[in-house]
């Protein structure tokens, strides 16, 4: 998992050899500038030798500046691959994120990718970025204090036989309790931003409720719920440094009482000892110091597994079975439609769905509340797929297109539609990157958009929130259609996005459609029978089955449900007029 | 906190003032911290010791061959290790647990006061961005709590003592070391108030890839419709790339101060050996005490390197805090209001009691203990808003509803329908002009108060994670499972809860995409009946209900509204038009008022709208 990791890196791989080879190049440096210190001592100094003196002290600056410089270089490299490496990591994960499909989605939540895409990727980065120089560095070390204390005293060094085994036992149980619980701790951030999330969305809910103290006390469970998880692994990880130092004091107890025994026995020299104690210290130094790489290493993979498990999971809407070809009329076909959310789930959302649209057609979709008129709709473009049966645009089902150019051709002007924060424009241009200032303003003139926005601040440079939040219902609803119908698409879909568009104004805009754009297909769902009495057919949907199809006047004829649909909203009206009438 | 107050807005670039904030959160465990400082001196007093150690054993027990005071020596040396490595477990445990502590009290405090914040501010600061500072801002005080604290306390304690050892061995010579010290420090400074700044973008470009992540995975079914995938992953990339840049900066300047401080230290060494052995010569110093004075040397420069090395964790936990201490001092929403609310009981003889239970009666209590039972009498007067100073959506606004009355809004789209619901419950404040609430200016009256007066169904629907019940109860938290089912009956949620298959203890996830958006007003509704409150507000409360659907709910509705003054908003006139009062709205003024039938004999913009409608069926 480390390689792969790692692999993402590959752009950058050039830094990363230059940073470890600084790295080393510095910690061979320091293993002189110590010998030449102690010649000025030994040599200059008990010789009263001035020059000798001056000229190691020139060398040891001269050596200071290379090592200043090399040192630079390692930091600079190990920032450029280690940040290089996360920034390749997060952009591997947004694209990934961008195939997925509503099923993948709910499966990880948004709070839970957003903690994999930053948090996760910081602890890799760190690793990467600090975990470099000791690295390198240690094993560098190890090696010569391990050589050196061996050139000593051979027998002496066996003292490491026994210690190094242990240590790295330690750190082994120590490693092994820790990365599960890791694991757990990104987790429970998860669970932080979700109440965090879901909070700040819903604020007004929150704030109409007066909600802020029941709130507080939520959050304070997963807050208390992260305390106790992380101060559980970072307790366990806190143990590497004791455990360190115990097996380290002890080796320096043995090697003194060892050692004094043998320097009794006549062995070995007082100085051997000496500088034998020191090169013990350094070896345990830097296996404390790859401990602490280790550790780190630890807490980056259980990131890392997170992460992967993002660019691994399997999209399950893919472009495996297009062909190259592109939406030319727009006519629409279902053909024996079953679908359900959830492979597991008992029953179907939509079941037995036949129908078929001509290209050019308006079909009006009306059914109850909860009856999976959105559902349908959204199987044309592809953003699910149907259980058994066949969607078919012109002839072809829809897995056959690449779903580019099926979305491109298919507008969908969502019912729970979403602006995006920058200005009208900006938003405007997402049906259409290039489109001119005409193409723009004649879609505001149909979508009756050019109503209001000269009444925006600064026209269609208005900044909008997230959301759209200083821009009404209604006016939200008309800028989406506007967006939509920038994309000149073959079959529009209106997901009720009039609902909260006045009579007048929608009456309008559907004129407009019909005038300007003809030779589109027009789906709409409605709850209004004005909005698609004079469609060409009609869909009425109940329970996820198909009623009831005909033009308006059949299915007042035929259809006991249109029929009271039909006059619930008929006979206030009615009686008003008659009223009025009189 | 009116301290806070005025620095509204201005960004604390102080450094200082961060720190002193930090180090209140600190203070709160200041017990804790100081055994935590007690041993870290023991631990690192053992491992100081014990390198001094080794040369009176070696020359005293193991040269003179004395093996019994070899064992007691040793002994003792393994005692005081063992007390050493035991101090060592006892702090890093303890500072875990800590800096676990600061940082879960961050975490709360920051929580509690983005509750506070008036809606002003959610327009305007996206969420995911707001999110990164509870996550990767907070983590990075915790990195630096849990890794530096310790070692900045070990590294100030062995450089004041090795500092005394450098004096009191020659005071001249330590003039060098000093300096070096100062050139040392001023490096830091200067590498860490450059790196400081990159570390603080490094933040704000994280919060910024948060914020873009968390908005078009909300949004993204739009993208796919529209096929924006390239354009969003360019946006992406730009920022993920300007987050690259700022951490490798900021990384590089931190991280470059390690060799810079590293050298300096060699060539303080340097100059010291030079210059001691030019007093050795000259007969200031003899050689003995000039080796043991650089062994002194050298170990001063160990705790600058390892204060060092902490330095990016220190500096990206400063940038962190600043972030974290700038959200909790905006401004929290103005509630100055002393007018509560209470349940009371009728007396026989017309006079109001206060209880402690509910009784279905609520007044207000004013601050001088005066009751005033709650009516539901709204009135504004000359109210002028707009959501910022230059652009006006309410032109001097004037509206009176009676208690009990229904009161319906109906306009075209960005008439302000909306914006003058939320005025009543203070959701924006308004710029000149009064609203009135049974005579007390609203500004009197305590915020909460003020909300739990009116129930509120909004525009847009969102639900939380948890079961339907949970869902429905949020109106009223003590609510039993009769009421909740009672609730859902008038909301007509009932039917389609129960072919569900967990029924009420059907779980909702992500803000209850498993529901049509029909299905989610229909429990926002029955979250509103639950509440029970004197004021019921309606904000396009049933636009993705189908009609059928609607009729069937009107019945529940209709008993809901009893007694209660309703303000309703609504496109579909057949919802308004038993309303007592209709305002029309256009370009934020009323432009016509009456009931039904006076509106459409006035033969104004109702009339439009209404027959707009008659034409077009």
């Amino acid at each position: 998992m480390l390689i792969r990791l790692l692999s993402y890196a590959h752009q950058y791989k050039k830094y990363t050899v230059a940073a470890m080879l600084c790295v080393m190049a510095e910690a061979v440096f320091e293993l002189i500038i110590p010998l030449l210190m102690a010649d000025i001592v030994d040599v200059g100094v008990a010789n009263g030798d001035t020059r000798f003196i001056f000229q190691r002290g020139a060398l040891m600056v001269v050596c200071a500046v290379l090592a200043l410089i090399l040192g630079i270089g390692s930091s600079r490299f190990s920032a450029v691959c280690g940040q290089g490496l996360g920034a390749e990591l997060r952009k591997e994960e947004y694209r990934k994120l961008q195939g997925f499909s509503f099923s993948n989605i709910d499966h990880f939540r948004t709070s839970s990718l957003i903690t994999r895409m930053t948090s996760d990727v910081t602890n890799i980065q760190n690793a990467v970025s600090s975990g470099m120089r000791p690295f390198c560095r240690s094993p560098i070390m190890l090696v010569m204090a391990v050589g050196s204390s061996f050139y000593i005293n051979p027998g002496l060094a066996v003292v490491f036989f026994v210690a190094a085994p242990l240590l790295g036992i330690l750190l082994f149980l120590i490693i092994r309790k820790v990365q599960p619980q890791y694991g757990k701790m990104q987790q429970a951030i998860d669970l932080v931003n979700r109440i965090i999330q879901e909070n700040l969305t819903a604020i007004r809910v929150v704030k109409a409720y007066v909600k802020g103290d029941y709130e507080t006390e939520k959050f304070r469970q997963v807050n208390e719920n992260l305390q106790s998880i992380s101060e559980k692994s970072f307790r366990t990880a806190a143990l590497n440094m004791p455990a360190m130092q115990y097996v380290m004091y002890a080796t320096i107890l043995c090697i003194l009482w060892f050692g004094g025994g043998m320097i009794q026995a006549g062995d070995m020299q007082v100085g051997e000892l000496t500088g034998f104690l020191s090169y013990v210290l350094q070896v345990l130094n830097s296996l404390m110091m790859i401990s602490n790489v280790f550790l780190m290493l630890s807490r980056s993979l259980a990131s890392g597994a997170r992460i992967l498990e993002v660019i691994d999971e399997k999209v399950d809407l893919t472009d495996e079975q297009a062909e190259d070809r592109q939406v030319t009329e727009g006519s629409v076909t279902f053909d024996h439609v079953w679908f359900k959310y959830k492979k597991d789930a008992k029953e179907y959302v939509l079941s037995d769905i036949s129908f078929h649209i001509e290209a050019g057609q308006t079909v009006g979709i009306i059914g109850q509340t909860g009856s999976a008129k959105t559902t349908l709709i959204q199987l044309i473009p592809r953003l699910y797929e149907a259980t058994r049966g066949q969607v078919l645009v012109d002839g072809v089902p829809v897995e056959k297109y690449p779903m580019k150019h099926l979305r491109d051709a298919i507008a969908v002007v969502l019912q729970k539609n979403t602006l995006f924060s920058g200005t009208v424009k900006d938003n405007l241009k997402w049906g259409k990157a290039d489109a001119t200032d005409e193409e723009i303003q004649e879609a505001c003139r149909i979508a009756c958009v050019d109503e209001f926005i000269g009444r925006l601040e600064n026209g269609y440079d208005t900044q909008l929130g997230q959301g759209g939040v200083n821009v009404s219902g209604g006016q939200k609803q008309r800028l989406c259609i506007a967006r939509a119908i920038l994309k000149h698409p073959k079959v529009l879909i209106l997901d009720d996005s009039t609902s909260a568009v006045d009579t007048a104004t929608e009456a309008k805009l559907r004129r407009g459609l019909a005038e300007k754009l003809p030779d589109m297909t027009r789906i709409i769902i409605a709850q209004r029978i004005t909005s698609v009495q004079e469609a060409d057919q009609i869909l009425v949907l109940d329970d996820g089955k198909i009623h009831g199809i005909g033009t308006h006047d059949q299915l007042l004829e035929t259809d006991e449900i249109y029929r009271d649909i039909y006059e619930s909203q008929q006979k206030g009206s009615l009686e008003e007029a008659k009223e009025v009438a009189e | 906190m009116a301290n806070a107050r005025d620095m509204n807005y201005k960004r604390p670039k102080d450094t200082r003032k961060t720190l002193w904030k930090l180090l209140r959160y600190l203070g709160g465990h200041k017990w804790l911290l100081l055994v935590v400082a007690v041993l870290v001196f023991i631990s690192s007093g053992a491992n100081i010791l014990g390198t001094y150690l080794v040369k009176p054993v070696i020359n005293n027990y193991i040269l003179p061959g004395d093996a019994a005071g070899l064992t007691r020596m040793l002994i003792f040396m393994a005692l005081m290790y063992g007390a050493g490595a035991t101090a060592t477990y006892g702090y890093t445990q303890l500072m875990v647990h800590t800096s676990q502590q600061v940082v879960k009290e961050i975490r709360q405090d920051l929580f509690a006061h983005i509750q506070k914040l008036p809606l002003s501010y959610f327009d305007t600061h996206s969420h995911g961005e707001l999110m990164s500072r509870f996550t990767n801002d907070v983590d990075t005080v915790q990195e630096a709590l849990n890794n530096s604290f310790t070692l900045v306390i070990q590294s100030f304690l062995t450089l004041a003592g090795t500092m005394t050892m450098l004096c009191v061995l020659s005071l001249r010579l330590t003039l060098i070391v000093v300096v070096f010290l100062v050139l040392m420090f001023l490096m830091i400074q200067y590498n860490s108030k450059r790196g400081k700044a990159y570390f603080r973008k490094q933040q704000e470009c994280l919060g910024s890839i948060n914020g873009f992540v968390e908005e078009m995975v909300a949004g993204q079914k739009v993208e796919k419709v529209f096929n924006h995938e390239e354009a969003d992953f360019e946006e992406f990339c730009k920022r993920n790339e300007a987050l690259r840049q700022a951490a490798t900066r900021a990384l590089t300047y931190s991280g470059m101060t390690v060799p810079t401080v590293v050298s300096l230290s060699y060539v303080n060494y340097a100059v010291s050996a030079c210059a001691g052995g030019l007093f050795v010569m000259g007969g200031l110093m003899d050689l003995g005490g000039l080796a043991s004075y650089l062994v002194y040397v050298r170990q001063s420069a160990m705790p600058v390197n390892q204060f060092t090395m902490q330095l990016n964790f220190l500096l990206s936990a400063l940038s962190g805090a600043e972030r974290i201490f700038d959200l909790m001092e905006v401004e929290p929403e103005i509630d100055e209001g002393k007018t509560v609310l209470c349940n009371v009981k009728r007396e026989p003889d017309g006079t109001l009691r206060e209880t402690g239970s509910y009784t279905g009666d609520f007044a207000w209590k004013m601050p001088d203990g005066e009751l005033r039972l709650l009516r539901g009498d709204v009135r504004f007067d000359r109210v002028v808003f707009g959501y910022n100073t230059s652009k006006r959506i309410l032109n001097g606004i004037s509206l009176y509803a009676k208690p009990g009355q229904k009161i319906a809004f109906v306009g075209s789209t960005g008439a302000g329908k909306t914006t003058i619901i939320n005025l009543i419950n203070r959701f924006y404040e308004i710029q000149s002009g009064t609203i009135t609430y049974d005579g007390i200016d609203i500004r009197q009256i305590r915020k909460d108060d003020l909300r739990r007066s009116l129930s509120m169904v909004i525009q847009d629907t969102h639900l939380f994670t948890g079961t339907i019940a949970d869902n429905i109860r949020y109106g009223r938290p003590d609510a039993t499972d009769r009421e909740v089912e009672e609730a859902a009956r008038i909301a007509n949620a009932d039917s389609f809860i129960r072919r569900l298959p967990e029924g009420y203890d059907t779980m909702l996830h992500s803000d209850g995409s498993n529901l049509s958006q029909g299905q989610r007003q229909l429990l926002a509704i029955a979250r509103a009946a639950i509440a029970h409150c004197p004021v019921l507000i309606l904000d396009e409360a049933t636009s993705s209900i189908d009609t059928r659907t609607e009729k069937l709910i009107e019945k529940g509705m209709d008993a809901l509204m009893e007694n209660r003054t309703v303000f309703v908003i609504a496109h579909r006139l057949s919802t308004v038009r038993n309303a007592k009062a209709i305002l029309v709205l256009e370009h934020g003024e009323i432009i016509e008022r009456g009931d039904h039938e006076e509106l459409l004999a006035q033969k104004g913009r109702y009339y439009q709208l209404y027959t707009g409608m008659m034409e077009l069926e």
